[in-house]
């Protein structure tokens, strides 16, 4: 359990890095982004949205860092982000909540299918090593170079505009409106196929060469070729003693990779319009709008956080060492 | 991603002097530099021998390839192969400047940490894993959001200091793990001052993985700024293979079927990608033992493909040492 406790105190240190990261970002940044707003807008922001951008950014200016750094504290605790320019008057939570569940859904599933789908590839691939299977090698690394997002772009062209298969914009058909009836639930599955096979293509291959790596390593060590010469089946020298083994780091990998991953991820909701929090935060971008992008910057680290939590409880689930306290 | 880089679980790494230098001869390193090499050149002559300059527009308007435009023309009626050379330039270059800061940065913190262990070694290692779980884009579209200058020096400088933790961590591990060898002890024993134990001592046997660590550098940087550039952040004005993507996704490329316009810019970041990671997947199985163990049994085995094979590998092993 120490290995537990030690990274509960990484995870808040952490948390507390970004927040703060958060909160000095536009400090640090040359020029003060209240006035830079201020100017680009030609004094057309009403009281509200100047109000909104001092929340956004704790900047009262006759008052001290530390005083800001404590209101800026008590805002984040309270989901208080300021109102969003994009959607105003919305508040930033109110944009946030609507579009964080699309990615959830999206992402998170796409990824573990993804992780699931390579680290089985990659049993077999490094069980046949030698061989026809070591193709998949170079084929691996050409789809390692290519960004997730492009991918996406092929996808719409080739799958939506030229074979018209599958919608190729947006999170549901516009005929439905969300809600739980089949007719709404069978379009939002629709119009996820596209994004979430691209996102299982562009990172399926790391997860498949890392674990086939992690086996043929595996497979020099003794007790493997003890199983093997106790003549047990083929099979259950594989997964029980080979990949059983292997398949540790894989699931650290998994989550020391889950902020590119989610990065990229993020790039193919932009592709196909989806209502996630990646698209809204590249609309935030194009609008300039402060306070939403940084407190989705801040939603997004904390999520890969929480999923990063999860990765290290089922790493303490599957490595009996860690619960020995012989990692920690 | 994380498999381009040797030593992720700690596995010892070979740095056996006779074999340290045949690390670049795999088969995968040399394909892989090839690659490489045909865009080195593309960067550098790239400009120069540009048929068209890729900013004028004609009245050639998405023209599919002929024999004028090879790579046919962009909604503007600019040349897609003029685009494609100039923006090799800057794709490279940011890529390569934004790996050679994010490496020495790598180089510097993994080193200090590894060698002196302790507190220091507490907080560089705290901060590189909370710089690894940090996801990159959101930061860096934070970052670059407040940017009043677009040229591509900030954004390089942006990139590189997301991209060093993974470099900094296998180096740490493997600092560690030449630390505890005999000749850095009789070198510890015979008085050497630090530096020169780090820069005699530990740097030469760490070269291999500083040159992965670079190259899936440059490839982390090359998938960034066009993931940045695709949104329309940083140097857009300039040609690069991300802003050809930019310009295309604004212009409806998909919608008119102009496939010449967007394919061949995600084509060569794929294929340069595809170049760093054979180099590295080479020099991976050339300097960790278990993967290089397992190569050379492989080649055994098909050459007598009848006898026992576990008894082979024993045997590889210990003719390899």
């Amino acid at each position: 359990m120490r290995f537990l406790a030690r990274r509960g105190v990484f995870y808040a240190l952490t948390a507390w890095a970004a927040i703060t990261l958060n909160f000095l970002i536009p400090r640090l940044m040359p020029g003060n982004p209240v006035e830079a707003q201020l100017a680009h807008h030609q004094g057309q922001l009403t009281y509200q949205a100047t109000k909104a951008l001092e929340v956004a950014f704790g900047i009262h200016l006759h008052e001290s860092v530390w005083a800001a750094y404590g209101q800026y504290w008590g805002n984040v605790i309270h989901g208080n982000f300021g109102l969003s320019f994009t959607y105003f008057p919305t508040p930033v939570s109110t944009v946030i909540a609507r579009s964080l569940p699309w990615t959830l859904c999206l992402v998170g599933l796409s990824v573990i299918i993804a992780w699931v789908l390579g680290t089985l590839i990659g049993i077999v691939a490094g069980w046949r090593r030698g061989g026809w299977w070591d193709s998949l090698i170079p084929a691996g690394a050409l789809f390692q170079g290519i960004p997730t997002f492009w991918i996406g772009l092929i996808a719409v062209s080739v799958f939506g505009i030229t074979l018209h298969w599958l919608p190729v914009s947006g999170g549901y058909s516009t005929n439905t409106v969300p809600s739980w009836t089949g007719a709404f639930i069978s379009s939002a599955l629709e119009h996820g196929i596209l994004p979430a096979l691209t996102i299982i293509f562009g990172s399926v291959a790391a997860n498949l060469i890392g674990m086939r790596n992690m086996m043929v390593s595996t497979m020099t060590e003794d007790f493997v070729l003890v199983g093997e010469a106790k003549g047990l089946p083929r099979k259950r020298v594989m997964f029980r003693y080979a990949a059983r083994n292997a398949i540790l780091p894989s699931v650290v990998g998994f989550a020391l990779n889950l902020g590119f991953v989610v990065s990229g991820a993020l790039l193919v909701e932009q592709v196909y319009s989806y209502p996630g929090i990646g698209y809204v935060l590249f609309q935030a971008v194009g609008s300039e709008d402060y306070p939403l992008m940084q407190a989705i910057f801040l939603i997004i680290t904390l999520t890969v956080l929480a999923a990063n939590i999860a990765a290290d409880i089922v790493f303490v689930l599957v490595d009996p060492r860690t619960r020995q306290g012989a990692m920690a | 991603m994380t498999d381009l880089l040797p030593d992720i679980i700690g596995d010892e790494i070979d740095t056996d002097p006779v074999r340290r230098a045949n690390w670049l001869r795999s088969p995968k390193t040399i394909v892989g530099l090839s690659i490489l090499g045909v865009f080195a050149l593309l960067a550098i002559f790239g400009p120069l021998i540009a048929p068209d300059d890729p900013t004028a527009s004609s009245s050639a308007i998405l023209a599919h390839p002929s024999a004028s435009h090879l790579l046919g023309t962009t909604s503007e009626g600019q040349d897609v192969l003029s685009e494609l050379l100039v923006g090799a330039r800057d794709s490279m270059l940011v890529g390569i400047v934004a790996a050679l800061i994010g490496e020495s940065l790598a180089i510097v913190v993994g080193i200090t940490s590894g060698y002196l262990g302790g507190a220091i070694d507490e907080v560089f290692s705290t901060v590189t894993n909370i710089f690894l779980v940090i996801p990159v884009l959101p930061l860096e579209i934070v970052l670059s959001s407040y940017l009043t200058n677009s040229g591509w020096v900030p954004i390089t400088l942006i990139i590189s200091l997301t991209a060093w933790p993974w470099g900094a961590r296998t180096l740490r591990a493997q600092t560690l793990s030449i630390r505890k060898r005999d000749y850095v002890a009789a070198a510890i024993i015979a008085g050497d001052r630090t530096w020169r134990i780090v820069l005699y001592e530990i740097l030469p046997n760490e070269i291999a993985i500083i040159v992965t660590g670079f190259l899936f550098q440059i490839l982390f940087a090359i998938i960034v700024q066009t993931g940045l550039a695709f949104l329309g952040i940083g140097n857009v004005e300039t040609w690069s293979w991300g802003s050809m993507l930019y310009f295309a996704q604004n212009s409806d490329a998909f919608f008119s079927g102009a496939w010449w316009w967007y394919v061949p810019p995600g084509l060569c970041v794929a294929l340069v990608g595809m170049g760093l990671a054979l180099t590295n997947i080479g020099i991976d199985e050339i300097i960790n033992p278990k993967l290089r163990a397992s190569l050379a049994m492989t080649r055994r085995e098909r050459r007598r493909a009848a006898a026992p094979v576990r008894v082979r590998t024993v045997s590889a092993r210990e003719i390899l040492g």
